[in-house]
Parts: structure tokens; C-alpha cells; sequence
């Protein structure tokens, strides 16, 4: 009989926390060559298809950038809830009323355009997202309820009232019956960076400066410092005069606002519309991203990008050799549990614990006191 | 030490190295304990006592040497295994789950699936032929750390061990839990069991140890008898040069200067069914002076530093009042402002985060009364400044470590100690609260702090301690009152004030004694 024990590491290895997302991405490859090969496809035709094809030329770019904004945008606003120790898994929902909150303006009030618009859209957006956040944080500030669930639950609220209002009070009355709004006007469409070259719209770039804003946050201001004493420590948080309740509330205001903001971007720029369904799991898969990228804004950037490949892949996959783009949920999986497998053995290893080794060394002398304390 | 195999003695260590990185924590380390003896090990922080017990208790595994249990060659891999040879080993920092009951955490570590019901028996007998009163059923995270220590010396126990680790067994207790302790020490020897005694405090190594093993930077620098030997004779082994003794300078002039620091009426009920309501308490504490609270651990003492620290805020303003004004509303950052510093009991994960370098411990404390030199514009941490400031305190306190900014929790108790103390001191606060200043740590470190703290008072603060080490706070105090079951009593003059008075005190000997305190407000 032999079982398995983890046993804490004295020290962790900085190299391999540096190495520990790339040696996951590693792992994903050869599991994911074993699952293309059981699926009767040659793994490296289909990895090519998969990972380098989708991005091989300046179009495709842009598409990657179109994917990886939102996923960039959610993860760094979850990477400072899940450094304090909160569990925001809710981001697909305030994604969600982000895009509805901003889209009222072009929804209800059609005839007003202008350089306003857009950038009151943006602000509904975050309001909307930080809103919505702000529920889960209320429970669990008042009634101490587990935020995981809530904002968990609160997802599926959101994905519901989005189906009522398009296909009720805002349905395009001139739709065909279609379970759409209007086509938003010219000026509340997030322009695109670079028209003649491709879709990626000015969302990437507000990506990139949430990224860099984060890492300022997190890094040097004091506020950030809170952030990771009381992530790390809760009392010595308290000991330090930070207010765990009001670490709860800015956690999830800012990470609902910066999900809001990727929800009202994606609306405006990349589809131009409300839907019954306008995000393809960016939420969820935002927190994969948060992880692979360490919690740290600059490898989030790294790992939305990588994520957003996915998302292509598993397109280009199902197009070329007929296989379900479902694979990009697959790989999404393993990538995340391959991150957390390597984090864990970076601060456990593994002990094969043989019983009958146990027992003999039991046997050398303290077979008396053995049964006595049984 | 000669290495004879004549089987008298129970362990036996030779050559044992540990390295870490660059530093040798264990250079060759001897060590012999026979059965029925027990065995001092002394040395300062920082001397490799940890490292070495961790390394017996199958915490760490030695770069090299060999161990010999009954004369055969070991290799300890595990907690687990040590147990099973009957090696049982009592933390100084307790390893118990403070959502469970004592009685719960004695049962996981028994791993045995016996119901909890009859552990709790086992447990209450035990602690009761032992001299260890403990409610097996009290949550630990209601009890003190006294209490916590008592469920690890009992969990230990239970597993029926031959050789008994102590880590700093009486760093917590009063004097006559000590005289209980080392009672049940006595009585396990009669038994035949060994104790490896690890402790400071050179008067009970020389009052109950049969032989003693000196430690020196990872090296042992002697094997005694301390019965032979005098405190200062151990201490000059230890430390290699002598401990400088506290001076307390003659404190003039307090009865007429101003109180800093004011408790009045301060009252609090029980946060939890398990915790010690406090009835109305009343104390100053008046510029220059240095006022001890002694009790038993788990009278009140935590509840009354949260309350004072502002950690948990009063109703009635009034009740804590700093330099004059009305505090009890206000947060510990509010109070910190109003020139009140705050030192915690528990080192790690309160007075300081564990996983945090010490600079950034530094600004736990100080972001707000010292906001303009460590935070800049837009809340922009001067990491400079910062680094700058943690690197005088190391300094001004003696704080040994091992890189240049390191984690908290890599730092040994007594070096992290002085650092959360010069923490507070850098800033000279004008009020200083202080509980445990000097819990498990070493001669020459608690020399340090206790010097520094009345220097402190001497410049004009008011300081309050709160200490189980009765020695400490005769060496310091100008004054003592005793905190017994939420109530304080009114402070002895320390001229007036023998062991034997403040321990009948502490033992709630005598009865009504807030009286006073309500005549004197």
C-alpha cells in the first residue's frame, strides 16, 4: 500500500515560479497532442492549424487583439480581488450589465450622437459592471454570505435579464422579429485602431492601460499595499488600520467596473449591438488568465493573449478538420489545471509514503506506545 | 561526548550539519540524551536550537551527521515518524486550528479515528493529574496563548512519548504554573522519560536540568552540568560576552505629570461564549513611567489590548483617552495619529505579515503617522524612504538576519520581535503599549527591548506593558496591577510590591479588588 502526501517546500524556488507558466503551457501541448491524436488527427497539422495559422497574418492580429482586450481587461481587475484573498467569480455578469448599462444610451435615446456618446457609454459601462459587483459585496460585507456563490449565481441572473431585454422591451421593432436591439449610430461605435489593417478596436488599448494602471496600483501605491496585507494577513490588516469590509467593496467595484468596461467595449466595438449572448464565457475564462499570468498585470497581458488564441484556434480547428471548437474549452481546462498543478509543486512535493516502511520504522521500538495510544 | 552504544542513552546525535544556502545552522552538532534526564539546550537566537529540533522532530532533513535512537541509526523523514519512535515535541509557535475545539485538534494530530468524546476524557484526566487545567471543549481561538500551550503539552502527552521537545515551555505561564510545570516535568523523569528543555532562562535550566548542551552560532561551544555552573557562568557560554543588566533609572517627578494615557470605566462584553468580558477598568499611566499589567494568560489581557489599541472600538469615547483627548471611538489609525503605538503578542500574522519584507512591515504600522515621509502623491509608496527607515531600525535594535530586506517569517522570533518593537520606538511615540515584549526571546535580545522601553518612559512617555514574565516586569515597571478574570486591580508601587503580593493577585486571591480601583476613579 502506498499512498501520496503532499509536503510543504521550506523554500520555493523563484526559478520555477518564473518557469511555472511556461512548463504548464507545455504540458498543455503534449496533452493536447495526445487528445488531437485520439481524435484521429495528426497533432502537429492540427497544432499548426491551432496555434500558428490563426495568427500568421495582420487581420488575424487584430482578431487576436479583439479577443484578448476583454479577457485582459476582467482578469487584471479580478487579479487585485483574488490578491485580497476575495473570490470575485462573477465577471461574466458584470461584463454583461456593462454592456447593457452602456448600451441604453444608444437603445433608448437613438437620436443623440455626437463625441459624448461614447465616452458616457464607457462610464454607464463601469457603472453598470461595478454595480452589479456591488451586490455580492453588500451580502458579504452584511450577512457574511460566501461570495463565490453569489457572484457565481448572479452570473446566470445577468445572462437572463440580457435574453428578456433583447427580445422583449428592446428588441428592434424593425428586426424581423430577430432577438436583437438596433444597430448602434456611428458615434457609439468604439472606433477601430487602424480600419485599413484590421477590426482591433480602441478596447486593446484600454486593455493595455488598465494593465499598466494595475500594476502601478499594486506596485506602489499604498492602496496596493492594503490590497496584499490584508489578502496575505487579515489580522495584521487589521493591525495595520485597513478595514477588511471596505477592501471587500473596492475589490469588487473595481474589478465589476473594469469587467463593465469590457463588456460595453466589446458591445460597441465588436458587435455593434446587444444580443442574446455577447461574450463566448470571457468571464470564466478571464480567471484561467489571472492565474497563467500570475496575478500580476503585465503577465495577465501575456496570458490574455495566449487565451485569446485559443479562442481562434478552436474556430480555425473546427473549420479546417470538422473538430468541435469546444476543443478551446478543452484547452482552456488543462491549461488551468496544469497552472495550478505547477503551483502547487512549487510549494509542495510529493511523497510516496510506503505503509509498510511506516510500520517498520513504528516496529524498532514503539510497539508498546503504539497500542497503548490506539 | 563519547559515542557508546551502552544503551542508557535514548538518543544520541553526532555530526549533525544543516546548511541553508550560505549559512551553516548546524555545524557538527552533538548531542546526548540519556533516558530519564533533562537535558538543557541553551543558546541565543539565531544559535541553531530551532534548526536542530526540527531536524530531530523530522521537520528539516540534516545536509549530514547521523542520529541514534536506542542505539540504532535513524533517519527521522517526518513529523509522523518522530512521533512513532516516541519523540513528542511542544512548539514555541503552536500548530492548532483555532476553529476547532482543544479536544478536536488533539484528535487530528492522534490520527487514530478513536472518538472525540473519549480523547476529551483522556485529555481531561490527563491535564488534570498533570497539574494542566484545560476545558477540552473550549474553541482555540478563544483561548490564550497559556491555554494553547497546555493543549499542545497535553496533545504531546497523549501519544505516551520517551523524549519530550519543549520550546520555551514557560515563557507563558505565571510563576507558580511554572513550579506546575516543572513538577510534571519531574514526574515524567521519575517515569523515565527524557525532556529536551529548550529555554532562556537560566534560573529553572539550573533548577530542574540534569545536564545542559550550549549552542553558539550553529556550533556547540559546551557540554555542563548547570547545577555546577552559576546564571551568569551559563549566560557568558551562551552569549559569549556577558548580558548587560536593565538599568532603571529612578523615575522623578510622576505622581505630578500629566497621565498620556487614561482607562476609565472601560468595559467590554465577551465578543464569543469563550472570551473574557472586561468589568470596569480604570488606569493612567502618567508621562515618564512604565506601568506593568500582570495576570495569568487569558484574563483579559488580549481583549484589553484590542480595546486600547483601537482594534475593536468602545462605545463610550470617553473610556480610553490619549494625551488628553477622548479616543475609545476612534480606529487604531486614529489613535496612532494622536501619538499611541501598538505592540501585539502574536509576532507573526498580526504584528507583522509573515510572507512581507520587514520594509514593507514597517509602513504596516506607520503608513498614516508617518504619511509624509513614506507616502508621496497620489498614495505613492517612497519605497526608498521606507527601506531607509527599516534599515535604521535594524540597526538601532541589533535585528540579525540573513539578507538585506528580508521576509518577517524568515527571521527568528526575537530578532522579529526587536524589529516590531523598533518599529514603534523609531517613532518615539508618546504612548506605548506593549503586550508580551519579550515572549520567547533570548537574554541579550529582551535585555535590549526592556532597556529600550524605559529609556522610553524615561524621555517622557507613558508606557504600558503587559507581561506574563513577572522578572520582566519587576526588572522594568514603576508600577504593577494585576488582571484577573476582566478585572484589573490598582497598581502596586513596585517598592511596595513583592512576587508573592502580585501572585496572590493574579490568582484572584483577593476578592472584590476593582473595589479600589472604583474608589480611586
Amino acid at each position: 500500500m502506498m499512498r501520496l502526501e503532499l509536503v510543504k517546500r521550506p523554500q520555493r524556488s523563484m526559478l520555477f515560479s518564473a518557469l511555472s507558466p511556461f512548463i504548464a503551457f507545455a504540458l498543455t501541448i503534449i496533452a493536447g497532442a495526445i487528445l488531437f491524436a485520439l481524435l484521429g488527427v495528426n497533432p502537429l497539422n492540427a497544432f499548426e492549424i491551432y496555434f500558428i495559422e490563426p495568427i500568421s497574418q495582420v487581420w488575424q492580429l487584430h482578431e487576436l487583439a479583439i479577443k484578448a482586450a476583454p479577457l485582459i481587461l476582467i482578469a487584471v481587475g479580478l487579479s487585485v480581488c483574488y490578491k485580497a484573498n476575495i473570490w470575485n467569480i462573477g465577471a461574466e455578469g458584470q461584463f454583461i450589465l456593462g454592456g447593457i448599462f452602456g448600451s441604453a444610451i444608444p437603445v433608448l435615446f437613438p437620436g443623440f450622437e455626437g463625441p459624448l456618446v461614447l465616452p458616457l457609454m464607457l462610464l454607464f459601462g463601469m457603472v453598470g459592471g461595478a454595480a452589479y459587483a456591488a451586490i455580492p459585496a453588500l451580502l458579504k460585507t452584511r450577512f457574511g454570505t460566501n461570495e463565490i456563490l453569489t457572484s457565481l449565481m448572479l452570473v446566470y441572473v445577468a445572462q437572463l435579464f440580457l435574453d428578456w431585454l433583447v427580445r422583449g422591451p428592446w428588441r428592434d421593432p424593425q428586426g424581423h422579429g430577430f432577438p436583437q436591439t438596433i444597430q448602434f449610430n456611428d458615434s457609439a461605435v468604439l472606433p477601430e485602431l487602424m480600419p485599413d489593417a484590421g477590426r482591433a478596436n480602441w478596447g486593446f488599448v484600454f486593455a493595455l492601460i488598465a494593465a499598466v494602471l494595475i500594476w502601478v496600483l499594486m506596485s506602489r501605491l499604498l492602496k496596493g499595499f492594503e490590497v496584499r496585507v490584508l489578502g496575505s494577513s487579515p489580522r495584521a490588516g487589521r493591525f495595520a488600520g485597513f478595514g477588511l469590509n471596505r477592501m471587500v467593496f473596492f475589490a469588487f467595484l473595481l474589478s465589476g467596473a473594469l469587467a463593465g468596461l469590457a463588456g460595453i467595449s466589446e458591445v460597441s466595438g465588436a458587435i455593434g449591438q446587444l444580443q442574446p449572448v455577447i461574450s463566448p464565457g470571457y468571464g470564466f475564462t478571464a480567471i484561467i488568465v489571472a492565474f497563467l499570468g500570475r496575478l500580476n498585470p503585465l503577465g495577465i497581458v501575456a496570458a490574455g493573449l495566449v487565451l485569446a488564441l485559443t479562442y481562434l484556434g478552436g474556430e480555425a480547428v473546427q473549420s479546417a478538420l470538422g473538430i468541435s471548437d469546444k476543443v478551446a474549452r478543452v484547452f482552456q481546462g488543462m491549461l488551468l489545471f496544469f497552472v495550478l498543478g505547477c503551483d502547487t509543486l512549487i510549494h509542495y512535493r510529493i511523497r510516496l509514503v510506503g505503509v509498510a516502511l511506516a510500520n517498520g520504522a513504528a516496529k524498532l521500538n514503539a510497539a508498546p506506545k503504539l497500542k497503548e495510544a490506539r | 561526548m563519547s559515542a557508546d552504544h551502552d544503551g542508557a542513552n535514548l538518543l544520541e546525535v553526532r555530526g549533525l550539519t544543516k546548511i541553508f544556502g550560505t549559512l551553516t545552522a548546524c555545524d557538527h552538532i552533538d548531542l546526548n540524551i540519556a533516558k530519564g534526564e533533562i537535558h538543557a539546550l541553551l543558546g541565543e537566537n539565531g544559535a541553531g536550537k530551532s534548526t536542530l529540533v526540527k531536524m530531530l522532530f523530522g521537520s528539516l532533513e540534516p545536509n549530514s551527521g547521523e542520529i541514534f535512537w536506542n542505539g540504532e541509526a535513524v533517519r527521522i523523514t517526518s513529523p509522523g515518524m518522530a512521533k512513532k519512535l516516541g519523540i513528542g515535541m511542544v512548539f514555541q509557535h503552536f500548530s492548532l486550528f483555532e476553529a476547532l475545539t482543544a479536544a478536536e485538534n488533539i484528535a487530528l494530530s492522534l490520527d487514530d479515528g478513536s472518538p472525540i468524546s473519549s480523547i476529551a476524557a483522556k485529555a481531561r484526566a490527563l491535564s488534570f493529574s498533570y497539574g494542566l487545567p484545560l476545558d477540552p471543549d473550549s474553541l482555540v481561538g478563544d483561548l490564550s496563548v497559556g491555554e494553547r500551550q497546555r493543549i499542545e503539552i497535553i496533545r504531546c502527552l497523549l501519544q505516551t512519548p520517551q523524549l519530550i521537545i519543549l520550546d520555551e515551555p514557560t515563557s507563558v505561564l505565571t510563576p507558580q504554573e511554572a513550579d506546575k510545570l516543572f513538577e510534571t516535568l519531574e514526574r515524567l523523569r521519575s517515569e523515565g522519560k527524557s525532556i529536551l528543555y529548550i529555554s532562556h532562562r537560566l534560573e529553572e535550566v539550573k533548577r530542574i536540568c540534569d545536564r545542559a548542551t550550549v549552542l553558539r552560532h550553529g556550533k556547540v561551544v559546551g557540554h555542563c552540568n548547570p547545577r555546577e555552573e552559576t546564571a551568569s557562568s551559563l549566560a557568558r557560554m551562551m552569549v559569549g560576552n556577558e548580558v548587560k543588566a536593565v538599568v532603571r533609572a529612578p523615575a522623578e517627578g510622576i505622581e505630578t505629570a500629566a497621565p498620556l494615557l487614561e482607562i476609565r470605566a472601560l468595559s467590554r462584553k465577551p465578543a464569543t461564549p469563550f472570551s473574557i468580558p472586561l468589568k470596569n477598568i480604570n488606569l493612567n499611566v502618567r508621562a515618564g513611567e512604565v506601568i506593568g499589567i500582570a495576570g495569568v494568560a487569558g484574563n483579559g489581557q488580549g481583549e484589553f489590548f484590542e480595546s486600547v489599541s483601537g482594534e475593536v472600538l468602545q462605545q463610550d469615547a470617553a473610556s480610553v483617552r490619549i494625551r488628553g483627548k477622548d479616543a475609545g471611538a476612534l480606529s487604531i489609525t486614529g489613535r496612532r495619529l494622536m501619538g499611541a503605538a501598538f505592540v501585539p503578542e502574536e509576532r507573526l500574522g498580526h504584528g507583522a505579515a509573515p510572507r512581507m519584507k520587514l520594509s514593507e512591515n514597517l509602513l504596516l504600522s506607520r503608513h498614516a503617522t508617518d504619511g509624509k515621509v513614506f507616502v508621496g502623491t497620489g498614495g505613492a509608496v517612497k519605497s526608498a524612504a521606507v527601506y531607509a527607515a527599516a534599515q535604521r531600525i535594524i540597526v538601532a535594535m541589533d535585528v540579525r538576519k540573513s539578507a538585506p530586506d528580508p521576509e518577517a517569517a524568515a527571521l527568528s522570533g526575537g530578532n522579529l520581535q526587536k524589529f516590531i518593537v523598533g518599529r514603534e520606538l523609531d517613532r518615539s511615540p508618546a504612548v506605548m503599549v506593549v503586550n508580551q515584549p519579550t515572549w520567547g526571546v533570548d537574554a541579550g535580545a529582551a535585555a535590549h527591548i526592556r532597556q529600550a522601553l524605559i529609556e522610553l518612559a524615561r524621555s517622557g512617555s507613558a508606557v504600558l506593558v503587559i507581561s506574563q514574565d513577572l522578572d520582566e516586569l519587576f526588572e522594568i515597571s514603576d508600577a504593577i496591577a494585576v488582571m484577573h478574570n476582566g478585572e484589573l486591580s490598582k497598581p502596586l508601587p513596585i517598592a511596595d510590591a513583592t512576587f508573592e503580593k502580585i501572585g496572590l493577585l493574579m490568582g484572584g486571591a483577593e476578592p472584590g479588588h476593582a473595589e479600589h480601583v472604583l474608589e480611586t476613579a
